[in-house]
């Protein structure tokens, strides 16, 4: 827990995080900020093990069909995929500062990070619904059953399309719900609620989101850069 | 900020028992309990709801007995004898067109009608029951108590976690009333991906499982952080009660594991809705991967369900015997083992379907949880030798759990042996293996803990006679029912068939009947509690001399667990040297010093 305590306006009527209270169960607020910390870190652990089900089946199919992997991979762009990527990592750079600001109480550049961070998330899920979803879908290259595209070259080529859909797919599920966070700290923080005396939600939705964001950086590779 | 607030505490000294509910009327008493964050109403609501899903998931067993007790015949005209799950199938009267239902079914529907029932019987018993059972209601109202905690550490997220489990169920039961699965509970591929393609209940009872793996995590998480970050001053980790430790190596496991399953489930739905393929051969999936990914989750797990009433039992011997545990690191440190090495032996589920190395090492590697297991059996009979052992109702479930565990454990061994195995493999020696462990374990050390735990719990005592005669009941009628089983599965009898040849009849029905005094035994059991709760005489705050922290609360406990922040002056079992709280030495006289 941060130990400054900047009170801007002396005087004036105290911002919401300058009278947190913890909650009645806990000996201090830093146990709190502590637990809250630990609880998020055991859930991204559980989050890991999840896209680790993906990531293992991506490795075996990609050991029996290493064909049609290829050239699945080579249907995807990845000017696309870099750009997504560096559209993600900059929204992690924006949510660590925004945790920063609220360990200093800079309350205009919190919320202007934690805004940036959202319009990332929206041009993350917009590249890839409009650039990448979209015309493969509108192609045919749709997973398993519904695959129709007319000139594949390798019969199992639905597999890869099936891995791909499941794999972005569960992901881009994990940027609306990181998204949804942040909007909520967002919204939280035009009230004044976090400071430096309160800033476990920023913390914590932050830390979420930089697993949204390393899970990309695995997919990434795996799926675009590898022929 | 990390000096100790006491304010708080000082806040609530004259408050009443969380059952207090005076001045709130009936509809503010529902909302009190609906928006609790309460540790303790969350547990009794748990309660509440895990043994509804027992009581559904305990029909649908006794429905599968029932059906067992004579096989099906076709005679030579077609009519088929033997079927007593004959539900009716819908068809149209050739002369009037109306819809009417027909009881003339063929084997092959009654065989539909059984499969559909086992599953309900096991998917709800697994999913809906024993996993939760012990850790969410137990473990809930007790791991903050026993660390000298006011609450869990996010009680929000422990009432959320509780509505989810719900949502879950609901699901479940959705499924369940549009027909309900065929599947059997472990929804192997790819059967699973093609029966009923054109309803939507198998995919609801698999959503149903992965919306429960939420409540399951978030439970576990919320275990894991409470001990971690909320213990009493003064309680190191080797204070906790040995109730403390199981918690935190079955929440370790549930947070470990359910992840897997939940990917698992979820891309079999979408193999179900999407037809992504992965599952299902005929489009060059892997249908072995969905048995590697399930019981990668689905073995541990199994230890989420026995670990738990592993702790149980190391209360009831030594509270009940009034003497330290034997070897309480030895105890502790073998939850542990058995948590690790829950992660590497799934592989024992399908033998048949790996290369012969692979399968040796998994059988080498389950071998070697039984090293743990036999760990913590013998350490509890050194912990009786010598004790003084007090014969009620818990006492007499720890000591039932001792020997149908043992069996339990040591017929996996055959199960774990390769070459046994594949003679023993889908054979009701399987399941009377499992239900062994899961029922004569889990379920018995449940009970067991309950009728410990009620008079805490509730604040009244039950009737002890009514009690025993139940733990008496439920012993026989579970050895009657599963013991025969064990012959069953050595001479041939494979699982999941709705029929069989006449030379097993005698031991189905020997089977069927000890399913009956099951039963009677845990109707006395429900009644006995009923009887307690609405006349029972009123509990002292310790009853049986017990020396861990919930029995320095009061019974039932204050909303704030206890009056003062506790302070920790003697370990959990030191029932040698300490007269408890709130008793005299009278009650229960220390030893006499060996001079």
């Amino acid at each position: 827990m941060s130990t400054i305590n900047a009170h801007p306006s002396p005087g004036a009527k105290p911002m919401r995080w300058e009278t947190y209270k913890h909650e009645h169960h806990w000996r201090s607020a830093a146990d709190e900020f502590d637990a809250a910390k630990l609880g998020m870190w055991l859930f991204l652990t559980t989050e890991v093990l999840l896209f680790g089900g993906i990531f293992c089946s991506y490795a075996i199919f990609r050991m029996l069909y290493p064909d049609a992997f290829a050239n699945g991979s080579g249907y995807l762009n990845w000017r696309i995929g870099t750009l997504n990527t560096v559209v993600l990592l900059f929204s992690s750079f924006t949510v660590a500062m925004s945790v920063r600001c609220a360990q200093l109480n800079k309350q205009r550049w919190l919320k202007i990070n934690l805004s940036i961070t959202l319009i990332c998330a929206a041009a993350f899920l917009a590249i890839k619904g409009y650039f990448e979803y979209y015309p493969k879908l509108s192609a045919g290259k749709a997973p398993g059953a519904w695959f129709s595209y007319p000139w594949a070259h390798n019969p199992e080529e639905p597999i890869w399309w099936g891995i791909y859909y499941a794999g972005t797919g569960i992901h881009a599920l994990h940027v609306i719900i990181g998204g949804g966070l942040i909007l909520w700290v967002l919204v939280r923080s035009f009230k004044g609620i976090y400071g430096p005396k309160n800033y476990t939600m920023v913390e914590t939705s932050g830390l979420y989101w930089h697993l949204v964001d390393l899970v990309w950086i695995f997919l990434f590779p795996l799926l675009y850069l590898i022929h | 900020m990390t000096a100790i607030d006491t304010t708080h505490t000082q806040k609530h000294h004259d408050e009443g028992s969380y059952l207090d509910h005076r001045g709130l009327g009936f509809w503010g008493t529902i909302w009190d309990w609906a928006s609790t964050v309460d540790h303790k109403k969350i547990g009794v609501m748990y309660l509440f709801a895990v043994l509804t899903m027992f009581f559904i998931g305990g029909v649908a067993g006794l429905a599968v007995r029932a059906e067992l007790w004579e096989p099906m015949r076709t005679a030579e005209d077609g009519t088929t004898t033997g079927v007593l799950l004959n539900f009716g199938t819908p068809v149209q009267d050739p002369d009037t067109g109306e819809w009417i239902r027909s009881y003339d079914i063929s084997p092959g529907q009654a065989g539909n009608t059984y499969n559909r029932t086992f599953t309900l019987h096991g998917a709800v018993m697994i999913f809906m029951f024993i996993v939760p059972a012990i850790p969410a209601a137990l473990g809930n109202f007790f791991l903050p108590i026993m660390i000298g905690a006011k609450d869990v550490a996010f009680p929000k997220l422990n009432l959320f976690s509780w509505y989810v489990y719900v949502f879950g169920s609901l699901f479940g039961v959705i499924g369940l009333i549009l027909g309900g699965a065929d599947t059997g509970w472990t929804f192997y591929t790819p059967y699973s991906i093609q029966t009923d393609a054109d309803y939507w209940r198998v995919t609801l009872m698999v959503l149903a499982a992965f919306i429960l793996g939420f409540s399951s995590i978030l439970t576990g998480l919320n275990f894991i952080v409470t001990t971690h970050k909320l213990r009493a001053p003064g309680m190191g980790w080797f204070d906790m009660p040995l109730f403390v430790w199981a918690t935190y190596a079955t929440s370790i496991i549930q947070v470990l594991a359910t992840p897997v399953i939940g990917i698992t489930l979820l891309l079999l739905i979408f193999e179900r809705v999407f037809r992504i393929g992965i599952f299902d051969a005929s489009m060059g999936g892997d249908p072995v991967l969905y048995q590697h990914f399930f019981w990668f989750y689905s073995h541990p797990v199994v230890y989420v369900m026995i670990l738990h009433g592993i702790g149980i039992i190391s209360e009831l011997l030594t509270v009940h015997g009034r003497k330290h545990i034997f070897g309480y690191r030895a105890i502790a440190f073998s939850s542990l083992g058995i948590a690790g090495v829950s992660f590497l032996i799934w592989g024992h589920h399908l033998f048949a379907a790996m290369s012969p190395i692979a399968a040796m090492v998994f059988s080498a590697l389950t071998f070697i949880v039984a090293v743990p297991t036999a760990i913590k059996v013998f350490n509890w009979i050194a912990t009786l030798y010598k004790s003084s052992i007090a014969i009620n109702t818990p006492m007499l479930y720890g000591l039932g759990f001792l020997f149908l565990f043992s069996i339990g454990g040591l017929t996996g061994l055959p199960l774990a042996t390769l070459s046994t195995d594949l003679h023993l493999h889908d054979s009701y020696f399987v399941v009377a293996h499992f239900h062994y462990v899961m029922m004569g374990g889990t379920v018995i050390a449940f009970l067991g803990g309950l009728h410990h735990w009620w008079p805490k719990m509730f604040g009244r005592m039950y009737n002890e006679k009514a009690a025993m005669l139940g733990f008496a009941l439920v012993f026989i009628g579970f050895n009657v029912t599963f013991f025969t089983q064990f012959f069953l599965g050595t001479q041939g009898m494979p699982r999941r068939y709705a029929s069989y040849v006449d030379d097993f009849q005698t031991l189905h029905q020997i089977s069927t009947v000890g399913s009956w005094i099951l039963a009677i035994g845990l109707f006395i059991h429900l009644f006995t509690f009923l009887h307690s709760l609405f006349a029972g005489p009123k509990a002292p705050p310790n009853l049986w001399g017990g020396l861990s922290l919930e029995w320095e609360a009061e019974s039932p406990p204050c909303a704030h667990n206890f009056h003062h922040e506790p302070l920790i002056k003697h370990g959990p079992y030191d029932y040698e040297s300490v007269v408890p709280p709130h008793c005299s030495e009278e009650d229960f006289p220390l030893p006499k010093q060996r001079s």
